[in-house]
């Protein structure tokens, strides 16, 4: 399996403070992989060196062969990666169709004439109608995205990254506010529209361990800015110091439910 | 349970539904009854169209920018000035009188000046934008003020008459406004607001109604937001060039007074007056003011005064205009039936 994406030697310098110090990591076509520590270990600089957004102090990021420092948003998606946020980052006005087609669109390099239409784009709303029935969208596709309960403004901001077709997608959080319920709904959801959209890796930032323990095939725990640990779930959960130092006292009972 | 989704979807496929034309159905209705009108109006009411239709044109320009991208511009009336003022220079001063090639030299000054404005401005948004736009509309303001030799300073400059389709026009100037120029304003308006029909409803506009809503989210799924920021500053000021050359030829007189700030105060007025989040906002905007203008000027000296009340009662009471009041109802009166 080919390396996706690869960070080298990473440092990220604020001033005086060192936000990451020595990352080394890597995610390979068909992984799985959780980002997570606790807060102000690096976990947001690391995402955004990740994505291009920050450009590292020292050493490189590589995607897909090419260093990818400070690229930008738009290049990055060209590239194939895509990225969904924390925070809920939606379009509040545009419909759910819209919303996917703003993506699509970008993909299928539709912008260039402004007198084009949009309706009669049959591969284009095609491309749209495929995406909303992997995350289940097809019956609200007419929409407007502010009356959508939190869970589905979530869910719509990681499948308008999907809309992409990216090789490699970040989530950052992707049930954060969401119900207990529907957040295993969500991460299914995410895992089958990796595989059916063809999209080759997912790394994700969490602090669920619930959920990490249940879907990444690697877990890479930072603390300070550093990587304190880079290991399967299996070893990871099996290992109480490394996970009280992550997240505190709550795991021993997430360690149980995964044997459960 | 996706499984399934995926089946009602591909089931559902014809959902290619047409897009809600109200907005553009509202321009439609008002294009028809202005090829009507000189029918049954008087002189006095068909010359005040002719303007309506200018600012119908430039609104429409300036809204993609507003409504659509959600940069607000207080500098606009230097498009209008700009039209205005090449219209004067190539009638008055080169007496190239073809108003298809004036158009054409419009469009291209109009570019000319509105891709290093914009390129500047649109690096800012939101007051910043604002502030920055109104600087250079009055920055050319003083330009047209102050340089008395190249621009008549505060005297203006003459706007002749031109050749429409290369056809010498006889009799007057009143003529020639209500009839054959009339219709030939009335043609652009419906060609402009047909192209920028088309635009809002492209994958184009698509992404600039992207970076209204959030411009971040839009920039990860593929927005060249800059770019496309300025791209729409370039089609609003062609828009608000080409309104401007109509608006000075029915004045006869291109003046710095085009370029002041209070002019860009009236574009911004017209649009909230007609709703920005409308298509068709900005077109009934226009024809409202005029009509508004029109009605409170021959009642009282103080139509500044009812203006500006107008305008806060709007802002206060009815922020989607009247094409928003117009929304309400309809949604009352078929929530009712």
């Amino acid at each position: 399996m080919g390396v996706l994406l690869q960070a080298n030697n990473v440092s990220k310098h604020y001033g005086s403070y060192v936000a990451l110090s020595d990352v080394n990591m890597s995610i390979a076509e068909g992984e799985f992989i959780s980002i997570v520590g606790p807060n102000g270990a690096g976990k947001s600089t690391l995402v955004n060196v990740l994505t291009g957004f920050l450009k590292p102090t020292k050493g490189s990021v590589h995607f897909q062969g090419g260093d990818i420092a400070g690229i930008g948003p738009v290049e990055l998606g060209r590239r194939g990666m895509a990225r969904a946020f924390q925070l809920v980052n939606i379009f509040p006005d545009l419909s759910v169709r819209e919303t996917l087609s703003v993506a699509v669109a970008s993909r299928l390099k539709r912008i260039g004439n402004p007198l084009r239409s949009l309706r009669r784009d049959g591969e284009l709303q095609e491309a749209v109608e495929d995406v909303a029935a992997v995350f289940g969208f097809s019956q609200r596709l007419d929409r407007t995205t502010r009356t959508l309960s939190q869970g589905e403004k979530k869910l719509l901001d990681v499948a308008s990254a999907f809309a992409l077709q990216p090789e490699l997608i970040l989530v950052d959080e992707p049930t954060s506010g969401v119900s207990t319920a529907d957040k295993h709904g969500i991460m299914e959801l995410l895992v089958q529209a990796a595989k059916r959209t063809g999209v080759k890796g997912i790394i994700q930032v969490e602090h669920d361990m619930d959920l990490v323990a249940r879907y990444s095939d690697r877990i890479i725990a930072l603390q300070s800015g550093k990587v304190l640990a880079d290991e399967a779930p299996e070893t990871f959960f099996r290992n109480p110091a490394l996970i009280s130092a992550v997240v505190g006292t709550r795991t021993p009972v997430v360690a149980e439910r995964r044997r459960a | 349970m996706t499984q399934e989704a995926l089946t009602s979807a591909r089931m559902a496929r014809p959902s290619l539904v047409l897009p809600r034309a109200h907005g553009y159905g509202i321009i439609l209705v008002i294009l028809a009854f202005m090829a009507a009108l000189p029918l049954v109006a008087s002189t006095y009411v068909l010359t005040l169209m002719v303007p309506f239709f200018a600012f119908a044109i430039a609104l429409l320009g300036l809204n993609l920018l507003f409504g659509y991208t959600g940069l607000l511009s207080f500098g606009h009336a230097m498009f209008l000035a700009i039209g205005a003022y090449t219209t004067a220079a190539m009638t008055s001063k080169l007496g190239i009188m073809s108003f298809e090639l004036i158009l054409l030299t419009t469009v291209a000054v109009s570019v000319l000046v509105a891709i290093p404005v914009g390129f500047l401005c649109v690096r800012y948004t939101k007051i910043f934008f604002g502030m920055l736009t109104l600087a250079f509309g009055m920055l050319l303001h003083s330009f047209l003020f102050k340089f008395y030799g190249i621009t008549g300073g505060d005297q203006g400059m003459r706007v002749l008459r031109p050749l429409l389709l290369g056809m010498e026009i006889e009799g007057g100037k009143t003529a020639y406004l209500t009839g054959p120029f009339y219709f030939y304003a009335l043609g652009l308006l419906a060609l402009l607001s047909f192209v920028m029909w088309r635009i809002v409803q492209s994958p184009f506009g698509l992404h600039l109604k992207a970076i209204r809503d959030n411009e971040q989210k839009a920039a990860y799924l593929g927005v060249r937001v800059a770019r496309m920021r300025l791209y729409a500053f370039v089609i609003s000021g062609i828009y608000g060039a080409i309104g401007g050359s109509i608006l000075a030829i029915s004045v006869g007189l291109a003046d710095p007074e085009m370029a002041y700030w209070t002019q860009s105060g009236n574009l911004v007025f017209m649009t909230v007056l007609g709703g920005s989040a409308s298509f068709a906002g900005p077109v009934v905007g226009a024809l409202a003011f005029i009509i508004l203008q029109d009605e409170v000027m021959s009642l009282t000296q103080y139509w500044r005064f009812v203006m500006g009340a107008i305008l806060i009662l709007l802002v206060i009471f009815f922020p989607r205009g009247l094409t928003g009041i117009a929304d309400s109802i309809a949604a009352r009166f078929r929530g009712g039936q």
